[in-house]
């Protein structure tokens, strides 16, 4: 195990050097750069160097490639001050440190990440296991009924609809917006819960609807007729037997939706105007903001890469097929 | 199209009464395994088939017996060149087809065709029936004398369908009917040579025998060989002339039918033979010998050295672990009667004075119920 | 339905010595194309310690019959109808909590392939000894000593090992005889083998029908035993039951089927069968057409469509009306006693050489 482990970690390393090598080098050969953006109008040939030479546009591409890749090994001087290990460069823009910017705005994102995560699992895999232990019931039939409706929800549609109603015409909520909870643990809540339970809704109808359709593929399965041949309660094939089948699946799902909700919720972030790291992404991307854009990449792209190592831990745990081969 | 193929007899054949259709020398697959820390390479192989002699002669059938992982099946997909070998010759009419590329194996590979085992999944679901069993004269640029649908119409017939069920899919077939689909596809080239993979395993047994019926038709009226690949030996003697007996890739005997069910001189032959269940429709059926091994067939993975069976013989003796023992003629064998034994067994099939149990379990049990109650009392 | 629960010592319907008895069992399952008439009208008994078989092709409702017995049905989709008892006890009326008190522990099953039906996820030690807990009311380390003790009577080697893998680990044959092992912990008085060494090599087969056969002896239970090969079932069986399209068509002592059958479809089973020592040159005799779809089965007698000698019976009867099953040594045939053994003797017997 440990070996797969060290294995798959040093993979991960090489991975995220060539999602990385692979933006540098989309983003420079794009027509547009920063400083010709930066310079305005009126460019003079000069001034434009100038720039250039400040930003480090000036230097062949390779080595500044290798400036930024190494960087978040050993950090970096600049100018204006030393950035320290994980370093991901200044952003050209703002002149922020990236990690600095990326730092602050991380607890927004990991919050609704945290919160969804949770919702998806106790409710939405919940009451699909529910629904399935109780196939054909009028419980099965509301929870299959609502899941199909709100599934097909999309939040931007959704998320307004919810904050016409609780904020903008009865006031009942204020406006989402994220408050460290450390400061205010109360604030945080309330000011997230909007973003979070529409967000949550719409993806915990779909856990629902997979982890009903899981259950009942492992309750047809021949081990768990088996387990009853044996003559263990219903209850228990079901929460021994079929359960532990039923979590690869959802597993999956799970580990592509953190990861991906981890490198910037971008849509709900949008949606309520909350300053997470999708919408750094955004930002970066639309003013061609190198570092910017690379730092929030790399960022993302590693928690993509640790979710997976964990999601195939997580196979490990719960398959000893997987592990034991 | 069978007239331009009378090829003179071949030369080094094991059968002399027949012209060597197919003759396969030393054939070889092995299935590398990968693995390994941190770069991967190959850290073993499953040696499916290891160094396979047959021959099929011209018109002739033969079986080709075993249990799983013995490589039968390997053995049927690399002769109709579906898996490319790892060593060994095939020879086709005297040409060697081991390594011919795509162009040279083409006019080859219309006469060797090949009948699957599943027939819900070997035949595609968004194809009529008329389509399927065409497609292999169109890929080879057949055109038959009055066009290609009747030519279809007539293999529908000849396998005993209703040539009006022409634009019908396989869905609407039974399980029987689209095994024989499968044998009109087979023989839409007038192949020399069908390679049937176990035709029959996937089917209740009252239809079994209507497929088994109809092969034997198409073998002995069409003239075409047959390399029956099948686990049920009863079958197998049946519908073949000639029968392999493979064991964990290798053949460990090989002859005529009668020397194989009646003579067998290899020890896993015996015990392959006493292990079929055998309807006992007289009271004399139970006359036969009682060998009950132990444990199942090794991984082919790393198969034990020497006699591959020797890890699950009565009879092995160190020489087996140290020498493989050659697939030859030995002395009291009738001729193209082939084992490969160092210590053969008495070629008859007959009861012996004491039955070989290697199962613990088995022998532990019975010595429980023999002490209780005198004499055994298990047969019948 | 309470007072079925105070039935228990009353003896059981018919035949002294009958342990289960199964009398006009029928199941139906809803499907989207319609009704399915899986079982039609079944009745047999089996004998304590003796061995039943049931040979019948896919569709012919043997597995759908001892899933019923169990109780392992769909609740949902299927209609049962009919008693199933149980050393006296009712099972079709029985609630869930009676049949699960009874499962795994006075009856168990054997599946055929032990691959998947055994879980993946548990070793196989923990899974033989639940059952054990639970009817015994064993502990842990009493459940272990049980199953270590039982893996090793089915010839499993280092037993103490063995006990804490898991199921993938095991070879085909070794996964049987755990399975095997699995079923017999609570020592129960009926035993269904659901073609058991279909899945099997046929050397493995052979290991595991005669481990079968020896456990029976020491253990004393009754088994069901179903499978599609009649040589198989010739070799385990003490009586045995030959049903076709859900209904039984045939019934005796293996001896009394085997060698005088006296239904078309037993005939026809027989001698589309090739033997290791039958005649090569004779061509096999198969059962013309297919299994009928049991969504519409056909009237009368279920096999008259595919049957050779409908023309011997006088008028429509196989076609209106449905041959009856005696008792004992029967089978269901509107052809008389005479017509069959004749036919036997001059048709069929010189095929089966």
């Amino acid at each position: 195990m440990l070996q797969f482990i060290i294995r798959r970690l040093a993979g991960a390393v090489v991975t995220l050097f060539l999602i990385g090598a692979a933006t540098f080098f989309l983003f420079v050969a794009a027509p547009s750069d920063y400083a010709s953006l930066a310079c305005g109008r009126d460019c003079s040939a000069a001034r434009l160097e100038d720039i250039r030479e400040a930003l480090g546009l000036n230097l062949p591409i390779a080595q500044q490639f290798w400036q930024f890749m190494s960087g978040i090994v050993t950090g970096r001087d600049f100018p204006d001050g030393h950035c320290a290990a994980p370093c991901l460069g200044q952003s050209f823009h703002s002149g922020d440190m990236v990690w600095d910017t990326i730092i602050d705005r991380f607890p927004t994102t990991l919050t609704l990440t945290a919160g969804g995560a949770i919702c998806f699992l106790v409710i939405g895999v919940g009451a699909g296991m529910l629904a399935a232990y109780r196939r054909g019931s009028m419980l099965d039939k509301v929870a299959t009924g609502a899941s199909m409706v709100l599934s097909s929800f999309q939040i931007y549609f959704l998320g307004p609809i919810v904050l016409v109603i609780f904020v903008y015409s009865t006031g009942l909520m204020e406006d989402p917006k994220y408050t460290p909870i450390t400061e205010d643990p109360v604030a945080w809540f309330i000011g997230m819960s909007i973003p979070v339970v529409v967000m949550a809704t719409i993806f915990t109808a779909q856990y629902t609807r997979m982890a009903r359709a899981a259950m009942i593929e492992q309750l047809a399965e021949e081990h768990v007729r088996t387990a009853r041949a044996k003559g263990m309660s219903k209850k228990y094939v079901f929460f021994r037997y079929a359960w532990r089948g039923s979590m690869i699946p959802i597993v999956t799902v799970l580990g592509i939706d953190i990861s991906s909700m981890l490198g910037g919720a971008v849509v709900t972030e949008i949606t309520f105007s909350l300053q997470g790291i999708g919408r750094l992404a955004v930002e970066g991307a639309g003013s061609k903001d190198l570092p910017l854009t690379m730092g929030v990449m790399m960022f993302g792209a590693f928690f993509i890469l640790m979710v997976n190592i964990l999601t195939d831990i997580a196979y490990a745990y719960i398959d000893p097929r997987v592990r034991l081969s | 199209m069978s007239d331009n193929l009378t090829l003179p007899a071949q030369k080094g054949s094991t059968d002399t009464s027949k012209e060597t259709l197919l003759e396969v020398k030393g054939l070889t697959k092995h299935f590398p395994i990968y693995g390994g820390f941190p770069i991967k390479r190959k850290v073993g192989a499953v040696q499916a088939v290891d160094g396979v002699d047959l021959t099929v002669g011209v018109g002739e059938s033969v079986g080709l017996v075993g249990e799983s992982g013995c490589g039968k099946s390997t053995t049927g997909r690399l002769i109709t060149r579906l898996l490319e070998p790892t060593a060994g010759k095939i020879t086709y009419l005297g040409k060697d087809i081991t390594r011919a590329s795509r162009r040279q194996l083409a006019p080859v590979r219309s006469e060797i065709q090949m009948i699957f085992q599943d027939p819900y999944s070997s035949l595609n679901p968004r194809q009529t029936v008329g389509t399927i069993i065409k497609s292999p004269m169109e890929v080879n640029g057949i055109e038959p004398e009055g066009g290609r649908e009747k030519k279809v119409r007539e293999l529908l017939e000849l396998v005993g369908l209703n040539p009006e069920h022409y634009n019908r899919f396989p869905h609407e077939f039974s399980g029987g009917q689209r095994q024989r689909i499968g044998v009109a596809r087979a023989l839409a080239l007038n192949p020399k040579l069908i390679v049937a993979d176990e035709p029959v395993s996937a089917l209740d047994v009252s239809i079994q025998a209507q497929v088994v019926n109809l092969l034997q038709k198409v073998q002995q009226e069409l003239g075409i060989a047959f390399l029956f690949i099948a686990h049920d030996l009863a079958i197998v003697r049946h519908f073949s002339q000639r029968v392999a007996v493979m064991y964990l890739g290798k053949v460990v005997e090989v002859g005529d039918r009668d020397s194989i069910y009646n003579r067998p001189r290899h020890p896993y032959t015996h015990a392959l033979l006493s292990a079929v269940p055998e309807v006992a429709i007289d009271d004399e059926a139970e006359d036969r010998e009682r060998i009950r091994l132990y444990g199942d067939v090794p991984s082919p993975i790393s198969p034990p050295s020497g006699c591959r069976f020797r890890t699950r013989c009565w009879k092995a003796q160190d020489k087996c672990a140290s020498e493989e023992p050659p697939l030859v003629q030995i002395s009291g064998n009738r001729d193209g009667h082939l084992t490969a034994c160092h210590f053969p067994e008495d070629p008859t099939t007959e009861a012996r004075a004491e039955d070989v149990v290697l199962d613990p379990a088995l022998k532990a049990l019975e010595k429980d119920a023999a002490g209780e109650s005198g004499p055994k009392v298990t047969k019948g | 339905m309470t007072t079925l629960t105070k039935t228990e010592d009353a003896p059981a319907p018919s035949g002294s010595e009958s342990f289960l008895s199964v009398r006009d069992l029928r199941v139906q399952f809803s499907t989207e194309d319609g009704i399915v008439k899986a079982v039609d009208g079944l009745s047999f008994d089996v004998e304590r310690g003796k061995t039943l078989g049931i040979v019948g092709e896919s569709g012919s409702g043997k597995s759908v019959t001892n899933l019923t017995i169990l109780g392992l049905h769909n609740p949902r989709t299927s209609t049962i109808d009919g008693e199933i008892l149980l050393d006296g006890k009712e099972l079709v009326t029985a609630t869930e909590k009676e049949l699960e008190q009874l499962r795994g522990n006075k009856m168990a099953m054997i599946f055929q392939d032990p691959l998947t039906a055994l879980s993946p996820y548990y070793t196989v030690g923990r899974q033989l000894s639940e059952p054990y807990m639970k009817h015994k009311g064993a502990s842990k380390k009493e459940a272990k000593d049980r199953a270590i003790q039982m893996l090793e009577k089915v010839g499993i080697p280092q037993p103490k090992v063995r006990f804490d893998d898991y199921p993938h680990q095991f070879s085909g044959g070794m996964r049987q005889r755990a399975m095997i092992a699995m079923s017999l912990m609570c020592d129960p008085d009926l035993l269904i083998a659901d073609e058991p060494t279909t899945a099997l090599d046929v050397t493995v087969q052979a290991q595991i029908l005669d481990l079968l056969k020896d456990l029976q002896q020491e253990f004393g239970s009754a088994i069901i035993f179903i499978t599609h090969d009649l040589g198989v079932i010739s070799h385990m069986a003490d009586d045995l039951l030959v049903m076709y399209a859900g209904r039984a068509v045939e019934r005796g002592s293996v001896k009394e089927v085997l060698h005088e059958p006296k239904h078309p479809y037993t005939w026809g089973l027989l001698s589309s069968m090739p033997r290791l020592d039958g005649d090569i040159h004779e061509m096999l005799t198969p059962i013309p057409g297919t299994p009928p779809s049991l969504l519409n089965p056909p009237t009368g007698c279920r096999f008259h469509p595919r049957c050779a000698f409908t023309g011997e019976v006088m008028g429509t009867l196989c076609t209106d009306t449905r041959p009856p099953l005696a008792d004992g040594r029967a089978s269901a045939c509107h052809l008389t006693a005479e017509q069959k053994q004749t036919i036997f003797i001059d048709k069929i017997q010189p095929r089966l050489r």
